[in-house]
């Protein structure tokens, strides 16, 4: 076990001030059970899940609500135990309506338990596989990609190395940071569970180097371990958090254009993401509740809550001390790849990492102008995208070429628009353009 | 005179004799035969090429006429007195056009529907629609950033106050607008109605009222006085344009005002 500071960074990339210290230091606290959860139906990439549950069930905390409904899905549980008052449609943080079943807590603490593998390591890879999908268990970085799928790449693609992602490299967000410094013994399981069922040799715990604290905290949690372990230690530069930057700052390895990371042999899995494995496997719990930041200068007590999936955004703000001063821009996730949101009436998901909630002097309102072709956007892509010409090909609505100078490459990290003086909205461009083609392609499926 | 001028007249002349000399044997021997009916309804249409007929384009929909007997009554720009001149030309049964225009089905400007966030983004509807389900109050309203506006061939399309109008002298009911309104809150409509419930919120009344100074409250005053015309789908009140609709009572006592007579275009 070593501490070995990253050999390499990949390209672009900004520095943005992170403003983590509002909620670093608060402890992670239990949200007290809120009266009524909105539990999307769609926490994950991929399709929604089928409600198994009728208006008037009731039911038990960690019972399956929505079976899993395709290959890329995954299943949803109560988050508590209580009544199902309504299933109908929530207006999600990224703007889309969602399918949701409403749960009227009744504040029994029963749990309906999945079965457990205390003796994980000689278990059979397929059932634990099996048994993390049945407990519902996603990315928690952001993309909510099912961690089952992740776990079984296909036989030609052998994995060698686990990544596990601790970089946190959102501004604001503070809820990866508490996980290592609190649940550090929890992460080592679970990354150890992952590490099992892949059968990878390596596995390298990157943090960022603004974070001392959590990088010895996982140093001594996974000091005793066996085999090529190594905390490796990020420049502190956004988007370090993201898989592919990450891989190639840890291992130097590119993923291809269009590819996966098990076509460098790496799988990168959050810190979140195996503190829930491991609380599926060793205790039988599935994914229905997480650490959400909740902060922000607007806010009165910037906090890390542990709060089940389905808790509306009003009840983390309560929770909170409420609001202070004047709030200008809410944003659900980060500031770089959040979703301002126009309402408090949104529940929480699996990918929920932070609440932010902005006063009128940490914001503006600019005015985009026209690109004054300064290339800062290409310095800053990490992805070696050229944002200033594939915002112009999406404005002219020519959206061909736009394809042709892989707009579908975009990560959607906002470095090139926190960087561009004329104020061009570039994310949106990119994000509409995608969203063409994304349509184009199931309607030529179709 | 100087051999490179002499020089380079007889080439480029030379080039330009061989190629004419390619270009009539190919007129001759390669030339495909084509309706000369062809050109002459491609000149009675009236070459807006909007593409609202289902065709690529006025010369696509002429030969689509000719050859593979498409009804000629399918440009709505050129209207009856087109469909009548080619079936004319043609020596074809003719058969009347209803003329249609494309109708925004809500009332709430900017002074009447709230907004409930403000939105900084990129000027287009669907991407405002993206963002946070758009940033008006109601769900069901004109988001006022005009992207119809955007793609209407003719102008007829203007955003005023935050909501967009079609002008029905303008409109040649091409139906480009009913495409690229993410809320699909713009219908054809018969141009001849003159009585419109300008609303598409779905919504209960209380709910309505919440979000819009203007939008159906689902009282059924309307549906009353119409006698057939009108009639509730759910919470909204819409006009049954098959029905005649006589009574203009519906306007007056429509109390959301949200029933509204067209005014002829200034």
């Amino acid at each position: 076990m070593q501490t070995t500071p990253s050999p390499f960074t990949f390209c672009g990339g900004i520095h943005p001030s992170y403003n983590k210290e509002l909620s670093s230091g608060s402890p992670i606290r239990e949200l007290p059970l809120p009266a009524r959860l909105v539990v999307p139906l769609s926490q994950h990439l991929g399709a929604p899940a089928k409600p198994v549950v009728k208006v008037g069930d009731t039911v038990t905390a960690g019972q399956l609500i929505a079976e899993q409904n395709g290959f890329i899905s995954a299943p949803v549980h109560a988050p508590a135990c209580g009544k199902v008052s309504a299933i109908d449609e929530t207006l999600t943080a990224s703007g889309r309506p969602c399918a949701a079943i409403t749960i009227e807590t009744d504040g029994s603490q029963e749990w309906h338990l999945l079965p457990t593998f205390p003796d994980w390591q000689n278990a059979d890879r397929k059932e634990l596989i099996a048994h993390i999908g049945a407990a519902g268990i996603v990315g928690m970085g952001g993309a909510g990609f099912p961690t089952r799928v992740k776990l079984s790449p296909p036989a030609d693609k052998p994995i060698d190395t686990v990544i596990l992602n601790g970089a946190e490299c959102e501004p604001y967000l503070t809820s990866d940071h508490r996980m290592m410094l609190e649940f550090a013994h929890e992460i080592r399981t679970g990354a150890e569970i992952i590490r099992h069922i892949l059968g990878a040799k390596t596995m390298r715990i990157a943090i960022e180097d603004n974070k001392p604290d959590a990088i010895s905290a996982m140093e001594k949690a996974f000091a005793s371990i066996g085999g090529d372990v190594a905390v490796t230690v990020l420049h502190t530069s956004y988007p370090q958090g993201s898989e592919k930057q990450q891989i190639y700052s840890v291992t130097g390895r590119e993923v291809p254009r269009g590819g996966l990371p098990m076509d460098v042999g790496c799988v990168v899995e959050n810190v979140s993401t195996a503190f829930a494995v491991c609380d599926a496997v060793v205790h039988g719990r599935p994914l229905v509740r997480r650490v959400i930041a909740v902060t922000g200068d607007a806010i009165q007590q910037p906090s890390n809550l542990l709060a089940p999936c389905g808790t509306l955004y009003s009840d983390l703000v309560a929770a909170c001390g409420g609001l202070r001063g004047k709030v200008a821009k809410v944003i659900s996730g980060g500031p770089m790849m959040g979703f301002a949101v126009g309402s408090l009436a949104i529940p929480t998901g699996k990918t929920a990492s932070g609440l932010l909630l902005l006063s009128t002097g940490k914001v503006s309102c600019y005015t985009s102008q026209a690109c004054i072709s300064c290339g800062r956007c290409v310095d800053a892509c990490p992805m070696r995208l050229s944002p200033s010409e594939l915002s112009q090909c999406i404005e002219a609505d020519d959206i061909e070429s736009a394809s042709q100078i892989a707009l579908m490459d975009c990560i959607e990290c906002g470095s090139c628009a926190f960087v561009c003086p004329a104020r061009r909205p570039l994310v949106h461009h990119m994000r509409r353009g995608k969203a063409i083609v994304m349509a184009q392609r199931s309607a030529a499926k179709k | 005179m100087d051999p490179i001028i002499l020089n380079s007249t007889l080439w480029i002349g030379g080039i330009g004799l061989v190629s004419a000399a390619a270009l009539a044997v190919a007129e001759k021997y390669l030339s495909v035969p084509q309706d000369p009916r062809i050109g002459k309804v491609s000149e009675l249409l009236p070459g807006a090429n909007c593409g609202g007929c289902g065709f690529a384009g006025c010369a696509d929909y002429a030969r689509a006429i000719v050859m593979d007997n498409a009804e000629c009554n399918l440009c709505a720009p050129g209207g009856s007195d087109c469909a009548n001149a080619i079936a004319a030309f043609l020596g074809r049964a003719s058969s009347a056009l209803e003329k249609r225009t494309a109708l925004v089905l809500c009332c709430g400007d900017d002074s009447e529907a709230a907004r409930r966030a403000a939105y900084n983004g990129i000027n287009d509807c669907a991407a405002a629609q993206a963002t946070a389900g758009g940033d008006k109050g109601c769900t069901y309203g004109c988001l006022g950033y005009g992207s119809c506006a955007r793609i209407c061939p003719v102008n007829a399309i203007a955003v005023v106050n935050g909501l967009a109008k079609v002008n029905k002298a303008k409109c040649i009911a091409c139906g480009k607008c009913l495409a690229a309104c993410p809320r699909k809150l713009i219908k054809f409509v018969p141009s001849a109605a003159g009585i419109h419930v300008l609303c598409n919120s779905k919504d209960k009344g209380p709910a309505v009222k919440k979000v819009c100074g203007t939008g159906c409250i689902a009282c059924r005053i309307c549906t009353k006085l119409a006698e057939g015309s009108i009639n509730m789908d759910g919470f909204l009140a819409v006009v049954d344009y098959a029905k005649p609709l006589t009574n203009e009572d519906v306007v007056a006592k429509c109390p959301a005002h949200c029933i509204r007579k067209d005014t002829p275009p200034a």
